[in-house]
C-alpha cells in the first residue's frame, strides 16, 4: 500500500515537470509531435529506471563504505553519461526507427536534470532498493505523462489564431504554466 | 590519503565504464554500406518526402538497394543525380524540370467574397465552409497551407493568392497534396505561358465573381497559330509541347488571364 501511494504521490501530486520543475528542456524540445513526445517519455522512463537501479548500487556498495558520499554528484553524472550512451548505441542497433526518432534528444537525456535528480532523490529520502525503483518509474512516468499531455495541447495551439508576439515558444511557456497550475489541484491528495 | 581514495573511485569508475562502452561499441556495432552514405550525401537532405519515402535516408537505403531508380528524387538538381548514377555504376536519364505553379490570377482586389471569413486562417478550414469564402469556387484561397508546408520557402501570400517563385520550387509535390482547392499544377520549368484559371464555369458566370478568370470565349484558341492551345471544360489550357511562346494568346485574351512576359516575345517561325 505504501508503494501504491508512493507511486501515486510521484506520478501526480509531485510531478517532476509540473511540480519539480525538473526536465524541462526536453519537455520544451521534444513536445511539437505526440508521436516523439511518447518516445522521448519511454526513453526516459528506460534511462531513469536503469540509472536510479546503478547508481544506488554504486552509492551503498561503493561510496557509503569508503566514506565518500560527498562524490555523489558528480560520481552519479558519470554513470549517467555512460548509460545514456549505452542506450544509445543499443537503440541503433536494436530500434533504428526510435533512435532516429529521438534524434539529437537521446543524447540530451544526459543533460536532463530529472535523471540526476531522481537519483539524488533516491538518496536523499532514504529510500530502500525497491522504493527507489518504485518511485524512479513513476517519476519517469509522470514526465511522460506531462510531456504527451503538453504535446497534445501544443497540436491544438497551433491551430489558433494569436497575436503574432505570443506565437511558438512565448505560447508554449504559458501553456506549460497553465497546465502546471493545472496540477496544483493534485497537491494535498493523500492516500 | 582522503584525496587519493577520491581520485582512486572516480578515475576507477571512469575507467569500468570506458572500457564497458568500448566493449558494447564492439558488440552493437552495424555495418553501414559505404554506398548509403554516399549516396545519402549527394542528396538535398531537405526530407521534403518528395520522392515518396519517409526521408533523405531512407531514399539513399533504397537507392543503393537498387529499389528505387538513380533520379528518384525530384529536387535534386541533374548533377546530383549523375553523381548519385556514379555512385551506383549506372546512368542518369535526364528528365525535364517540372516546377509547380498556382492556376489562379484571382487576388484580392480581382475576384470578390462571398462572406468574410474569420475563422482559423488555413485554407482547409475555410474550404470546409461553403468551399471557402472566395466567390469563385475553383479558386486560390490565400490562407497558405502551401506556404507552410513548403520546406524550400518558395512560396508567398501576394495580394490574396499564393505565388511560387521558380527559381526556388522544387517539385516535391507537397503543396499540390496539400491544397484542398486542387488549384497547384505542375508545369515544365521552360514554359512561361500558363493560362492562370482553373474555373470551369463559362462566361457570365466567371466574370461574376472574377474580373481576371478565363470566360472560355476561345479567342486564343482561335489566334494560335501552331495548335497549342485549346479550351476543354470551359478553361483554356496550353499544350507545353507545341507552344512556341509567340505571345499571341497572352495579348489577344480579353481578361488577360493567359500569364507570360509579351517582353519575352520569340518571333514566330
Amino acid at each position: 500500500m505504501e508503494l501504491v501511494s508512493l507511486f501515486i504521490t510521484s506520478f501526480l501530486v509531485n510531478n517532476i515537470i509540473f511540480m519539480q520543475f525538473l526536465g524541462v528542456c526536453p519537455f520544451l524540445g521534444v513536445s511539437k509531435k505526440i508521436d516523439t513526445a511518447a518516445g522521448m517519455g519511454i526513453a526516459v522512463i528506460f534511462v531513469i529506471a536503469l540509472a536510479s537501479v546503478i547508481t544506488y548500487i554504486i552509492h551503498h556498495a561503493v561510496l557509503v563504505n569508503l566514506e565518500l558520499e560527498y562524490l555523489q554528484t558528480i560520481v552519479f553524472i558519470l554513470i549517467i553519461a555512460a548509460l545514456v550512451q549505452f542506450v544509445e548505441m543499443f537503440l541503433k542497433k536494436s530500434a533504428p526507427g526510435l533512435y532516429q526518432a529521438l534524434g539529437i534528444f537521446l543524447p540530451l537525456i544526459t543533460t536532463n536534470c530529472a535523471v540526476l535528480g531522481v537519483a539524488i532523490n533516491n538518496i536523499i529520502f532514504e529510500y530502500s532498493f525497491v522504493e527507489s525503483l518504485v518511485y524512479s518509474i513513476a517519476t519517469s512516468a509522470g514526465f511522460m505523462l506531462a510531456i504527451v499531455l503538453f504535446a497534445g495541447v501544443r497540436d491544438k495551439v497551433d491551430y489558433a489564431d494569436l497575436p503574432e508576439s505570443l506565437k511558438g515558444s512565448a505560447i508554449s511557456l504559458v501553456t506549460a504554466g497553465l497546465m502546471s497550475i493545472a496540477f496544483l489541484g493534485f497537491a494535498g491528495l493523500q492516500l | 590519503m582522503v584525496i587519493v581514495k577520491a581520485v582512486a573511485v572516480t578515475g576507477g569508475l571512469g575507467a569500468i565504464c570506458g572500457a564497458l562502452l568500448a566493449f558494447a561499441a564492439k558488440l552493437f556495432h552495424i555495418d553501414v554500406d559505404q554506398k548509403v552514405i554516399d549516396v545519402r550525401n549527394a542528396l538535398p537532405g531537405a526530407n521534403c518526402g518528395g520522392c515518396g519515402y519517409a526521408g533523405c535516408d531512407a531514399l539513399a537505403e533504397a537507392i543503393a538497394a537498387g529499389k528505387a531508380p538513380v533520379t528518384a528524387c525530384p529536387v535534386a538538381s541533374s548533377q546530383a543525380h549523375e553523381m548519385i548514377a556514379e555512385i551506383m555504376g549506372t546512368t542518369a536519364d535526364e528528365t525535364e524540370k517540372k516546377v509547380a505553379h498556382v492556376l489562379c490570377l484571382g487576388c484580392d482586389s480581382l475576384a470578390s467574397k462571398k462572406y468574410e471569413h474569420r475563422g482559423v486562417k488555413s485554407c482547409k478550414a475555410a474550404a470546409a465552409v461553403q468551399g471557402g469564402d472566395k466567390s469563385c469556387n475553383k479558386g486560390c484561397l490565400g490562407y497558405g497551407d502551401c506556404v507552410k508546408v513548403c520546406a524550400f520557402d518558395a512560396i508567398k501570400i501576394v495580394d490574396g493568392i499564393a505565388v511560387i517563385d521558380k527559381e526556388k520550387c522544387t517539385a516535391c509535390g507537397k503543396c499540390i497534396d496539400e491544397c484542398p482547392k486542387a488549384v497547384i499544377e505542375y508545369v515544365p520549368y521552360k514554359n512561361n505561358v500558363i493560362v492562370g484559371c482553373n474555373n470551369r464555369d463559362f462566361g457570365k458566370a466567371v466574370k461574376d465573381v472574377c474580373k481576371i478568370g478565363c470566360i472560355a470565349c476561345k479567342i486564343c484558341e482561335k489566334n494560335c497559330a501552331f495548335d497549342a492551345i485549346h479550351v476543354k471544360d470551359n478553361v483554356a489550357k496550353v499544350d507545353y509541347d507545341k507552344c512556341t511562346h509567340c505571345m499571341v494568346c497572352v495579348e489577344k485574351c480579353p481578361t488577360k488571364v493567359i500569364e507570360g512576359k509579351i517582353e519575352a516575345k520569340k518571333e514566330a517561325m
